[in-house]
């Protein structure tokens, strides 16, 4: 087995809520032991629903916010210690991509400008090559030459997030980041974008974390999937496996949720979930989805689930074999 | 069954620095009595600007409604005194919004919102429009609605505040719910709660739903009848049978294929090439012509009319009943 290009090991996030003159503030766990291992060219999914840690997970990972605790390496260098001693060269390793393309380009900045940015910054070529750089870095996301002197607003939301990802590329990283990067945009040009990015990687091997809250999407383009609920992976596992079913009742009420055209929604959800996400301010006791969950008993109030390992794949539930058997 | 609503010819242009947009152009289309029809698309589409026009809410100062008529109940609304027409919107056609948020005013409790509607279209008292409310919130399965009724919007969730806004929309049980992207905002487990909730009203109350959204799968899951709308006008329309299992339209064909997100064999999604012509250049014929894999010269010239493929199917197509697809 290869190394992993990212290693992330009990990652916590913790964000400090409402605090009155004497109350001590409200701790809200955005990201609660998190681990999972990335290989070069491999897709991550992380999915999930709102409040569910995933860009939180984006945004640390990327270095742009601070985790709590844990920890994670970047092509076997601590992360953490990489981003205070040379937080250049960390950003060439990892690279992000955000969902709205429009408010991650500079407004008065033409596309060339933008992506020589990126290239002066990290010393990425001699200044002579940088039109040829830049022009090249373009072809690659399917834009034409004729886009250098564009600015954002003359450009459609797919020809704006084509250019974030040429940017993006400009430093050659090793990882991309790509949070909800198709979210914004209309169906057809969903497509386009996720094969390009497919195509990127295959040609450059680079591994990406695919945040998405898009199961139906993430089930076909991504090599593994990890499903978070609460700040927490409630099931991470191989996406071919996952095509059949899933083993924790989140993941499987999540996708029986998830509108298909072809079949009904009262045929995917034998029993609906009700009510909505806890506040993440206040989870619940023991397994966090259980006050949702149509099989919860006694022990999942009071026992709180590990992620442990049933049928080849990491599940957080105390019922994941009779969930597997059926 | 008779015509609930009939709309015909319906052009919207938007004023611009850089001349006039035309949102929505020659926009006709029927609906019977508690019949849920979805004008699906994608951005740019008109399908948005339709909804607001039939119900005459853009604004004078930003869009003009340059011809067309819309029957409603045997009256035109376009030409309605302001009076009357408060009278069929809120009690005739009941509405909700992508963001139920922006709908909900602030500063009053969900309870005097829900209240008002029937305080101003029935007369109700403040107690009987007050027990009403209740009776409501507990109809959208919102649970303990006796404490809920005094809450404010920012104390809900943004599945309890949709919630409220289909109540507030039903509450003079209107023949017409106008639903304008109603679940985009809402994470998925939540959206089919909405969804099933919606389904499960108009049954009980006969309302039609006009739905608009560019989730061909929620457009699966409730529509009977489609329409496809394309840069302004409408591409294709049927039941959601004929759409969906055989789509005249090429852009309809090509949008079906990119919602399942199935890849073939080599990994890759299929994917509509080029994007939707910009609403100041739009091209001469007809408007997917560019993005076309089987457009013909004719395509690019002339605007296809609609030409009907089957009984209540039609696309605008030249295609259209020829052999060869």
């Amino acid at each position: 087995m290869t190394e992993p290009i990212l290693a992330a090991r009990g990652l916590r996030k913790s964000f400090s809520i409402g605090s009155g003159w004497f109350a001590a503030p409200d701790q809200l766990h955005a990201l609660n032991d998190v681990s999972f291992d990335l290989y070069p060219g491999e897709t991550l999914a992380v999915v999930g629903e709102s409040g569910c840690g995933k860009s939180t997970l984006a945004r640390c990972l990327a270095g742009l916010t601070d985790l709590t605790a844990g920890s994670f390496a970047v092509a076997g260098a601590d992360g953490r210690a990489f981003i205070r001693d040379d937080a250049l060269r960390f950003h060439r390793a990892m690279q992000i991509v955000f969902q709205d393309p429009y408010a991650s380009l500079n407004p008065r900045r033409t596309v060339r400008r933008s992506i020589a940015d990126a290239l002066r910054l990290h010393r990425m070529c001699k200044r002579e090559e940088e039109r040829a750089r830049v022009t090249d870095l373009l072809l690659q996301v399917g834009l034409s030459a004729d886009y250098l002197d564009r600015y954002p607003h003359e450009l459609s939301g797919g020809q704006r997030q084509r250019v974030c990802i040429a940017r993006a590329l400009a430093v050659e990283p090793k990882i991309l980041v790509c949070d909800e990067p198709v979210s914004a945009l209309d169906v057809s040009i969903q497509a386009q974008i996720i094969n390009l990015l497919k195509d990127i990687q295959r040609r450059r091997g680079i591994a990406y974390v695919f945040i998405s809250h898009n199961l139906a999407l993430v089930r076909q383009i991504s090599d593994r999937i990890a499903v978070m609920y609460l700040g927490e992976i409630v099931e991470i596992g191989a996406a071919a496996a996952m095509q059949r079913t899933f083993l924790h009742p989140y993941s499987r009420a999540l996708f029986a949720a998830t509108p298909v055209i072809g079949s009904r929604q009262e045929d995917r959800m034998r029993v609906p979930l009700t009510g909505d996400v806890p506040s993440p301010l206040h989870p619940p006791s023991g397994c966090h989805f259980r006050t949702r969950c149509p099989f919860a008993t006694a022990r999942c109030s009071e026992e709180k689930p590990a992620l442990r390992e049933v049928s080849g794949r990491l599940v957080r539930c105390h019922f994941a074999e009779a969930m597997s058997a059926g | 069954m008779s015509a609930l609503l009939q709309v015909e010819g319906l052009s919207v242009r938007f004023p611009t620095t850089r001349g006039d947009v035309a949102a929505l152009e020659d926009f006709s289309f029927e609906m019977r009595e508690g019949e849920t029809v979805a004008l699906v698309g994608e951005s740019g589409s008109g399908k948005s600007t339709a909804a607001l026009a039939l119900s005459r809410l853009i604004p004078e100062s930003t869009g003009r409604v340059i011809s067309g008529r819309v029957m409603f109940e045997g009256r035109d609304l376009l030409a309605l005194p302001v009076h009357d027409l408060r009278e069929v919107r809120g009690r005739r056609i009941g509405m909700i919004f992508q963001d139920p948020m922006m709908a909900l005013n602030p500063v009053f409790t969900i309870g005097w919102q829900l209240a008002e509607p029937l305080r101003q279209h029935f007369g109700l008292s403040q107690r009987a429009a007050r027990d009403r409310a209740v009776e409501l919130l507990g109809q959208v399965a919102i649970p303990a609605p006796e404490q809920r009724i005094d809450q404010y919007p920012h104390n809900l969730s943004g599945g309890m505040r949709q919630r409220v806004m289909i109540a507030m929309a039903l509450a003079c049980r209107p023949s017409l719910l106008i639903a304008d992207e109603p679940t985009t905002a809402l994470d998925v487990t939540v959206q089919a709660q909405v969804l099933s909730l919606i389904k499960t009203l108009k049954d009980e109350l006969g309302t039609a739903v006009l739905l608009i959204t560019h989730d061909l799968a929620v457009v699966w899951e409730i529509a009977q009848r489609v329409i496809v709308m394309y840069a302004g006008r409408k591409v294709e329309e049927g039941t959601a049978a004929d759409v969906f299992d055989d789509p005249q339209h090429p852009y309809a064909r090509e949008l079906l294929r990119a919602a399942a997100f199935a890849s073939g064999g080599d990994g890759r999604l299929p994917e509509i090439p080029g994007t939707v012509p910009s609403p100041f250049d739009m091209p001469p014929g007809c408007r997917f012509a560019p993005r076309c894999a089987s457009a013909r010269e004719i395509c690019r010239a002339v605007l296809p009319p609609l030409k009907s493929s089957a009984p209540g199917h039609a696309a605008a197509c030249v295609l259209v009943g020829s052999a060869v697809p």
